[in-house]
């Protein structure tokens, strides 16, 4: 690209960031978030409680994060998925879920790990960890990484079946995933660490390859109580599904370990015999892929002063692209045209990106310009970032009449169907079909983070006051019921606590509805990740629908 | 001059063939190189690939590894000069250097011998003999008695005159054998007996000499150069006095602490001693001086080129090898005695292959590591580079280091800075104990005489019981385990940044340094295994967690909870080097590390420290053979060591009886089904019972063929047949010892 001057986001972001960093106007909120973020997963890392692991470790057993460090390449990198799943859930703490979830590399290979955590509820599944199960799964599917389930679980958590057992998106889907994954040539490999009872037994019975450990590992359909209760033979789990049975009688188990790490090693051995010959590295139709990058001008670390706590605060969505981008170059399109709309090429860590970030409300114009920048990205086989801070679409007359409708709709109909990879993170506010034009968790991107600062609703907590109360107001009055000024604020602070709280990023991240809340100064090399884990794929052709012109 | 004449005529040396091995032959070849002369070495079949060989221009093989039948071999070695067309050989030293035959051999086909003539080997190689000479010469000699007549009331009657403690020693042979002190008169009748029978067992003569016992003797040797023409000089002195198990490890030029007088003395004795046996080329004369006396008596003489001849290449700045060149072309020495320099002070010292701890025992093995010190003044003589192999066939040294000072305090210097960087890793070296020896404040004094080692034992070896000491060694041992594995993931780092692990093209960041964690930092753990030396009970494992830190450092805990945590910045500078930084300390590290038996064995290198540690490679897995496990409700229904038959079929074979012992894996007998043999083995060692079945029986699938007992009591395998055929293996002698020993009277009958 000889004659290009590399275009460096505007000069006057030195300024603001001077203004930044010397005000911190928003600095020392945000670090608040981080710490009690922090704390709040320093309390999940440690697992189910001191007891649990105490005794976890007298069985020669290590924690599911160790677990995952020995299989990993040494010194590699792991994504963990949604640390804070099941967070404030339940009437008791389910530390994570009860499963790790994330990606890392083996023997240059990224993988999937699905690692119970025997410490928290004997690593059974709660409807949430099915859930979080299930999403590993689905990312797995979708980036094409062979799964590696770390199996220590006593099944199903059986007083909370009826939300774990029956619906389609529930239990037994665990093991169609299996199915249509290895179909698909996506390897499934379980290692049996621990407990593997009921439906918890066709994991390793589905999997391609599996490995269990002498003494530790059981798989049964019916554990000795139950096999008692049923038939009155009296036997020990270890003559009944132990390793010794399922490698050598049964054939449920292909790999004899004499211990946990050995365990974990045949499961590196695995992996590295994948081999995948034939499979086509360059297939990911990123063939101008530069791994010689240069790191951005400015310090990430001030992404963390850059978002204001009150979302009412706009801020320059161009102050985190030009932390999170190599070299701070973005190459902005249509800079001058549906200004709320932020779009661009860049690179991250050598990937080429395209970059759609909001500076406000969307308007008609801001609409079409995503649209067009879409539709350019999935042309040229360019993953998409989007960079969330929006209260919605722009409403009234005006709006309406220019057909704002319209418009929002080609930007939804071009984030739907593009099929590059996207990844999404909120930054700020994420209010109405706003999420949604900004591919929000119902479009299906390959990741989603937030921000300790997000706030995810239908619209803000006093918009829907305002508007629930003039309904509850219209209604009483049908009745006859005259209001007070103070039932009328005590009503509202209700609706405005209520989507306080379901607004609040826990509350989302703690139901799945993302993949984890971030430290914004990590945002650049978990894009670089997903980004990378995303290509791990070829990148399909888009096909749109109709769009209403 | 005439001689000129004389060398014009007779054809000048243009091609050596080398009759030795190791470093002298790569220093030799070195000098002839650098004089524009051919090199021929010789090799056994272990040396094939030593550097020696690397180092000539042509090699030939003289035989199998024994020395006896390849460097020792005069045929082979005078074949290969003829087949070479070389028309000298050199001998270095040890091998043929000092056979007088091999002389005269070298001599009768033609062939010039660099060294000696043959008369004055033969005449210095009988300690009696020559001792005889120098007297007639007037060399000093220690008092003593020589003479043939070995009657025990005439010896002695001589011993008495001498004065104790006399030595009585063995006219031949050497290396201390038969060797004997007398402290007193009424022990001498019963040692001297016992001398006598010695020698005649160890050297088929039993005649003994007797001779004064020095104390605190020091052994000094003088350097002599003799030319064909009947110069001879002397080039100075060397102490040799620093001696372990009667070898040489520490020498140095000049002899410390005497006089230029004394020095005078001693070199116009050793030229004596030389023209006495009208000696030419190089030799050294030795001398025990009495340090309580001041008196220096002649030992004896070598005629070759020795081991330590760089201390005195050193200080008088010549090349030996190129003045034995000359020589042997006939050309005089290059130098009078008065132009002989003493250019400053300087030290050798021996690194060899050896267990200090255990007695200096030679070692061998791979050496994995070798990095030797380079700098001005500094001077390495080695036989051997990375990767090659230490053999027991010959000498374990490894190197000679050699540095010089301009004067002994500034060498000394030089010398403990080189013992410091001389880097060996595979096999046990006497490094540490060298430093620990020029160290010494005795040996920094100069006060040197030959029992120093014994002298000063408490200081030069590790007490395995100080537990102060071991609890140092332990805290420094921690601190270096923390600075190897901050290396060891700094380099695997490096080369994963080079290389994605796998080979894939995987984008880097996935191998980021440090590896990225969502909100905390990763962590890992590393075992290392080290033994205090001051501790002799079972190694010791270290455990180190140690915590990426987002900086890039490593934050390095030990497992004692409130131990020091030990924050550590490394760079990975290249090949073994490091570059660390720990405490606000930087200093530079050398780590070498490589694989051998399921082991990682590390070595670092940091100042005047070195340490060692091994990490386990992969899983120790138990040694059950892992079919063997079985459900205890299977191993229930049929009794323990029971074999089935694995199939139904039938007997066509029964190679064991009942009552016979059968090892693991033994057939023991042979059915046949569907079309096939099937061979059933004996599961585990013992002894065969209840073999029912017989040739040409239809056996069903399940059924129990015969049993497998281990041996039920203590009569079975106390069975002196049975223990006598020797099938039993160490292992299984190590199970039934004890049991053995409740049946002593049966053991004793063994």
């Amino acid at each position: 690209i000889i004659g290009r001057k590399a275009n460096w986001i505007s000069s006057n972001l030195l300024l603001k960031r001077g203004l930044c960093l010397g005000a911190l106007p928003h600095g020392g909120a945000m670090e608040h978030l981080i710490t009690q973020l922090q704390s709040h997963v320093h309390n999940v890392l440690a697992g189910g409680g001191p007891q649990a692991v105490k005794r976890n470790s007298s069985r020669n057993k290590l924690l599911p994060r160790q677990r995952i460090d020995r299989i990993l390449d040494p010194g590699s990198s792991f994504l963990e998925l949604s640390q804070l799943a099941g967070h404030e859930l339940y009437e008791e703490p389910l530390p994570s879920g009860g499963v790790v979830t994330g990606i890392g590399p083996v023997h240059g290979r990224l993988c999937m790990f699905v690692a119970n955590d025997p410490t928290v509820k004997g690593g059974t599944y709660y409807p949430i960890t099915v859930k979080k199960h299930l999403r590993a799964q689905e990312i797995a599917a979708q980036c094409n990484l062979p799964c590696v389930y770390l199996v220590d679980s006593g099944g199903a958590f059986l007083p909370k079946q009826a939300d774990v057992f029956p619906d389609r998106e529930n239990f037994g889907r665990i093991f169609y995933n299996q199915a249509i994954m290895s179909a698909q040539g996506i390897p499934q490999i379980a290692l049996v660490l621990g407990s593997c009872t009921a439906g918890g037994a066709y994991i390793p019975a589905m999997a391609d390859e599996s490995v269990m450990v002498k003494g530790n590992g059981t798989i049964f359909l019916a554990g000795p109580p139950l096999v008692k209760a049923a038939t009155g033979e009296e036997v020990s789990a270890e003559d009944l599904g132990g390793a010794a049975v399922h490698c050598k009688t049964s054939g449920v188990s292909d790999y004899f370990a004499q211990d946990e790490l050995h365990a974990l090693a045949l499961g590196r051995d695995i992996v590295k015999n994948l081999h995948m010959a034939g499979r086509d590295v360059s297939a990911n139709g990123l063939q101008n892929m530069n791994y010689e990058y240069k790191e951005p001008l400015y310090d990430v670390n001030e992404l963390r002063s850059i978002a204001p706590v009150d979302l009412k605060q706009q801020f320059d969505i161009r102050e985190v692209i030009s932390r999170i981008v190599d070299g701070s170059e973005f190459d902005e399109f249509k800079k001058l045209y549906g200004t709320t709309l932020v779009t661009g090429f860049a690179r991250i860590f050598g990937q080429p990106v395209g970059i759609i970030g909001n500076n406000g409300i969307l308007f008609n114009e801001s609409a079409l310009k995503g649209a067009h920048f879409i539709e350019l990205c999935t042309q040229r086989n360019i993953p998409l970032v989007f960079l969330q801070n929006i209260t919605g679409f722009m409403v009234g007359s005006k709006s309406e009449a220019n057909g704002i409708a319209k418009s929002g709709a080609k930007m939804v109909m071009a984030v739907s169907c593009a099929k590059v990879p996207k990844i999404t993170i909120i930054v700020g506010g994420s209010f109405g079909a706003g999420n949604y034009a900004m591919c929000g968790r119902a479009y299906s991107p390959n990741f989603m983070f937030l921000w300790p600062n997000a706030r995810i609703s239908v619209m803000g907590g006093a918009q829907a006051a305002g508007v629930l109360a003039q309904v509850e107001k219209g209604s009483k009055k049908k009745q006859g019921i005259q209001w007070n000024k103070e039932e009328e604020e005590k009503f509202k602070r209700k609706v405005v606590e209520a989507y306080e709280r379901e607004g609040s990023p826990y509350y989302s991240t703690a139901r799945l509805w993302d993949d984890g809340i971030i430290d914004p100064a990590d945002t650049r090399k978990i894009i670089g990740l997903c980004v990378s884990a995303s290509l791990n794929r070829p990148i399909e052709n888009t096909k749109y629908g109709v769009f209403r012109m | 001059r005439a001689f000129s004449e004389q060398s014009n005529k007779t054809e000048r040396i243009n091609k050596i063939l080398i009759a030795n091995r190791g470093e002298i032959a790569c220093r030799i070849a070195r000098t002839a190189k650098r004089l524009g002369i051919k090199t021929v070495a010789v090799y056994s079949d272990a040396d094939r690939d030593s550097l020696h060989v690397a180092s000539s221009d042509e090699a030939i093989r003289i035989g199998p590894p024994p020395p006896r039948l390849s460097y020792l071999n005069s045929s082979s070695i005078i074949d290969a000069a003829l087949r070479s067309g070389a028309q000298a050989i050199h001998p270095g030293y040890g091998f043929l250097s000092e056979s007088a035959d091999f002389a005269q051999l070298c001599h009768d086909k033609g062939i010039a011998f660099i060294g000696p003539p043959a008369s004055a080997i033969r005449d210095m190689g009988d300690k009696s003999a020559s001792k005889r000479i120098m007297g007639a010469a007037g060399v000093p000699l220690v008092p003593g008695y020589h003479g043939d007549e070995q009657d025990i009331d005439k010896m002695k009657l001589e011993a008495d005159q001498i004065g104790y403690p006399v030595l009585i020693k063995p006219t031949h042979g050497g290396g201390g054998k038969g060797m004997r002190i007398v402290h007193t008169p009424d022990e001498f009748v019963e040692s001297f007996l016992a001398a006598q029978r010695e020698a005649a067992a160890s050297f088929g003569v039993n005649t003994i000499l007797l001779e004064k016992y020095i104390t605190q003797p020091r052994h000094i040797e003088v350097q002599i150069f003799g030319d064909k023409h009947g110069n001879v000089l002397h080039l100075n002195e060397r102490d040799c006095s620093v001696q372990r198990r009667h070898q040489k490890i520490i020498e140095e030029a000049p002899a410390p602490n005497i006089s230029a007088e004394f020095r005078a003395h001693l070199g116009q004795a050793a030229v004596s001693a030389a023209k006495a046996v009208n000696y030419y080329n190089a030799g050294t004369v030795e001398f025990i001086v009495d340090t309580v006396s001041g008196q220096f008596y002649f030992m004896e003489m070598n005629t070759r080129l020795q081991v330590e001849h760089p201390v005195t290449e050193m200080i008088v700045g010549q090349d030996l090898v190129e003045w034995q060149i000359h020589v042997a072309n006939g050309d005089p020495l290059p130098l009078s005695q008065s132009q002989i320099p003493i250019l400053g002070h300087a030290f050798e010292a021996r690194i060899y292959a050896e267990n200090v701890p255990k007695g200096f025992l030679p070692a061998t093995g791979v050496l994995h590591h070798y990095h030797i010190p380079d700098s001005s003044g500094v001077r390495v003589d080695t036989g051997v580079r990375e990767g090659d192999t230490v053999s027991m066939h010959y000498d374990p040294m490894i190197a000679k280091l050699v540095v010089r000072g301009e004067n002994r305090a500034a060498a000394l210097v030089k010398l403990k800075d080189s013992l410091s960087n001389f880097q060996v890793a595979g096999l046990p070296t006497n490094v540490n104990f060298l430093l620990k020896l020029a160290n010494h404040w005795a040996f920094e004094n100069g006060n040197v005489e030959t029992h120093f080692i014994d002298n000063y034992k408490e200081d030069l070896f590790a007490d395995a019981q100080n537990s102060e000491f071991a609890k140092e060694a332990y805290e420094a041992a921690r601190r270096s385990a923390s600075l190897v594995v901050a290396c060891l993931i700094e380099k695997e780092h490096f080369i994963s940044a080079q290389k994605n692990p796998g080979g894939s093209n995987l984008l880097p960041i996935w191998y980021a340094s440090p590896p990225f964690r969502v909100h905390h930092q990763a962590k890992r753990t590393i075992e290392l295994e080290w033994d205090n030396e001051y501790d002799s009970g079972s190694s010791k494992i270290l455990k180190l967690t140690i915590t990426y830190q987002p900086d890039g450092r490593y934050l390095i805990e030990t497992e004692e909870n409130g131990g020091p945590v030990l924050e550590v910045k490394t760079t990975y500078v290249k090949d073994h080097h490091f570059r660390v930084e720990a405490d606000g300390v930087i200093n530079d590290i050398n780590l070498a590390e490589y694989s051998k038996d399921q082991m990682r064995h590390i070595h670092i290198w940091q100042g005047s420290f070195h340490h060692y540690f091994r990490e386990k490679i992969g899983l120790k897995l138990s040694e059950d053979d892992e079919s063997q496990h079985k459900p205890q409700s299977e191993s229930s229904a049929i009794p323990q060591g029971a074999v089935v038959a694995p199939m139904a079929g039938l007997v066509v074979k029964v190679l064991v009886k009942n009552e016979t012992r059968v090892e693991v894996g033994q057939p023991v007998l042979v059915l046949e089904a569907m079309k096939m043999e099937h061979v059933v083995k004996a599961p585990t060692s013992g002894f065969v019972h209840g073999l029912q079945v017989t040739v040409g029986e239809q056996v069903s699938d399940g059924s129990v063929l015969f049993n497998v007992k281990e041996y039920s009591s203590s009569q079975e395998f106390c069975n002196r047949d049975l223990i006598l055929d020797g099938r039993l293996t160490v292992k299984q002698w190590c199970e039934l010892l004890p049991r053995l020993m409740n049946n002593t009277c049966k053991l004793i009958a063994l």
